[in-house]
Order: C-alpha cells, then structure tokens, then sequence
C-alpha cells in the first residue's frame, strides 16, 4: 500500500468522522467548526484528485464565506448555545432507519455498477478550467453569475426591516 | 487508488446529511445538513472527472456550479429562516406551522 492511499484513507475516515460530528454534537457552534472541518478534509481529498482549482474554490467560498454566514445565523437566531437536548427530534430511529436505508441501497449500486483505478495526473487543471470556463461553458457561467447576482438582491430585499410591509397586526 | 472506497464515503456522507435533516429541529442546523449533501455530490462529480479523465474537465465546472448556487441557497435560506424568526420568535422548524390548516 502506497503512501497516496494511505493518506487518502486517512482523509475519507477523517471526512466521514467530522460529517457524522455535524449531525450528532448538541453543541451548534460545534456543529458549524465540524463542517468547517469536513469542507478542509474535502479540499484535500479534491487535491488528491488532482482538482486544485475546485479545492481552493471550495476553501474560499465555504470555509471563508458560507460558514460566517452559518454563525452569523445561529447568533442572530439565537440559537440555544451550549449543549442542550432541545436540539433534535425525539424520534431518531425512523431517521436513522431512512438514511441507512439509502445508504445501502445507494453503495450496493454504485459497488456493483463501477470498479477501477483513478489515476493522478501531475500538472494543474487551472488553465483547462479558465479557457473551458469562458468558451464552451461560457452561457451557463453567465446564468450562474446572473443567480448569484438574484440572491443578493433577494437576501437584502428579505432580511431588511421594512415597517411598512411587516407589521405584527397583519400576520 | 480504488474508486469504491470514495463512492461509499461519499454515499454515506450523503446519508449522514439525510439523517441531520430528518432530526434536527433547528432550521440553522437543517442548512448545514444540505451544505453535507452537496458536499457528497461535488465528491463523486470531482472523483468521475479524475476517473473518466474528460477533455472538458466537466466534473470540476459542474463543481464549481454547484459550489456557487449553493452559496447563493445559503444566503436566501438563512435571510428566510431570519424573516421567520422575526415574525415567530423561534427558529424551532416545529414552530413553523404558518401553512397548516
């Protein structure tokens, strides 16, 4: 067993670990600098897959955005910091059984369906990318920019107080 | 390196946001389990461009897609689940019982 596939084990236990610490801490904040851990753990694996692009991508836009806008949420909704048992359903078995159930069914096809080996390639994808990004793909890139730019607005028009149009007596 | 072992973690990533989904209460909390899944998927989009090795390297620009529309669902979701706690006092998503009937 090669030193590639070593680490790479150790990043899939490690991803896995941190993703199931998201779903299972009682602790919010906890839960949030999980997710961060996972998102550091899934760069390296795309790193690994030789896509470093999408892996610095994924390190600035989520661990460097998404996740201050996850705490911001959880401060802002003042979310019970702390450990607390409020936090989940009581019912945890149909949840449990439903995702298990996925789970089998979807690693019995894809164990069944694909086998082979992934090679790495040594030279960066960047350059691809951009030239790609801008020729072939260049009518989506524009649509994505566009959703982005919807959001935004949609976000500030949303969270913004507006006395005339929310008042308590028409809810 | 063997795909399998990828595929499955990323099946079972994909599970784990399934069951945050389905137990949490918090709406915050249920976001992050959605920020898991999509992780799963740009996972075996990323590990089928490696694998398939594509001209178009489409597996990374459909990544990157994804990673943008889901920051964008991030910042509408959270500027509803604030709109909603500012009408409700809560964030529980059982509290949210607006629709019901």
């Amino acid at each position: 067993m090669s030193w590639y596939e070593i680490v790479s084990y150790l990043i899939l236990v490690l991803i896995l670990s941190t993703g199931l610490r998201v779903v299972l801490t009682s602790n919010v904040v906890h839960a949030a600098i999980s997710l961060v851990l996972t998102l550091a753990f899934t760069a390296a694996l795309f790193l690994m897959l030789s896509a470093d692009f999408v892996a610095w991508v994924l390190v600035l836009v989520y661990i460097g955005a998404v996740i201050v806008l996850f705490l911001f949420g959880i401060m802002i909704t003042r979310a019970p910091l702390g450990k607390n048992a409020e936090l989940d359903n009581i019912n945890k078995i149909t949840p449990a059984v439903i995702s298990l159930g996925i789970f089998s069914s979807m690693s019995y096809v894809l164990v069944t369906s694909f086998s082979g080996e992934v090679t790495v390639v040594e030279n960066s994808s960047i350059e691809k990318i951009g030239l790609i990004l801008l020729g072939r793909f260049v009518l989506p890139f524009e649509i994505v920019s566009f959703i982005l730019l919807a959001a935004l607005i949609g976000g500030i028009v949303l969270a913004r107080k507006d006395a005339s149009l929310i008042s308590e007596d028409q809810i | 390196m063997n795909i399998i072992p990828i595929l499955v973690t990323a099946a079972a990533l994909f599970s784990i946001g399934i069951y945050g989904i389905l137990v949490r209460r918090n709406a915050v909390m249920v976001l992050l389990s959605i920020e898991l899944m999509l992780n799963a998927v740009n996972i075996n989009f990323i590990l089928f461009d490696a694998f398939l090795k594509d001209v178009l390297i489409q597996g990374q620009i459909f990544a990157i897609f994804i990673i943008t529309v889901a920051a964008a669902e991030v910042g509408i979701g959270l500027a509803i689940v604030l709109m909603v706690f500012r009408n409700r006092k809560t964030a529980n998503l059982n509290d949210f019982d607006l629709l019901k009937w």
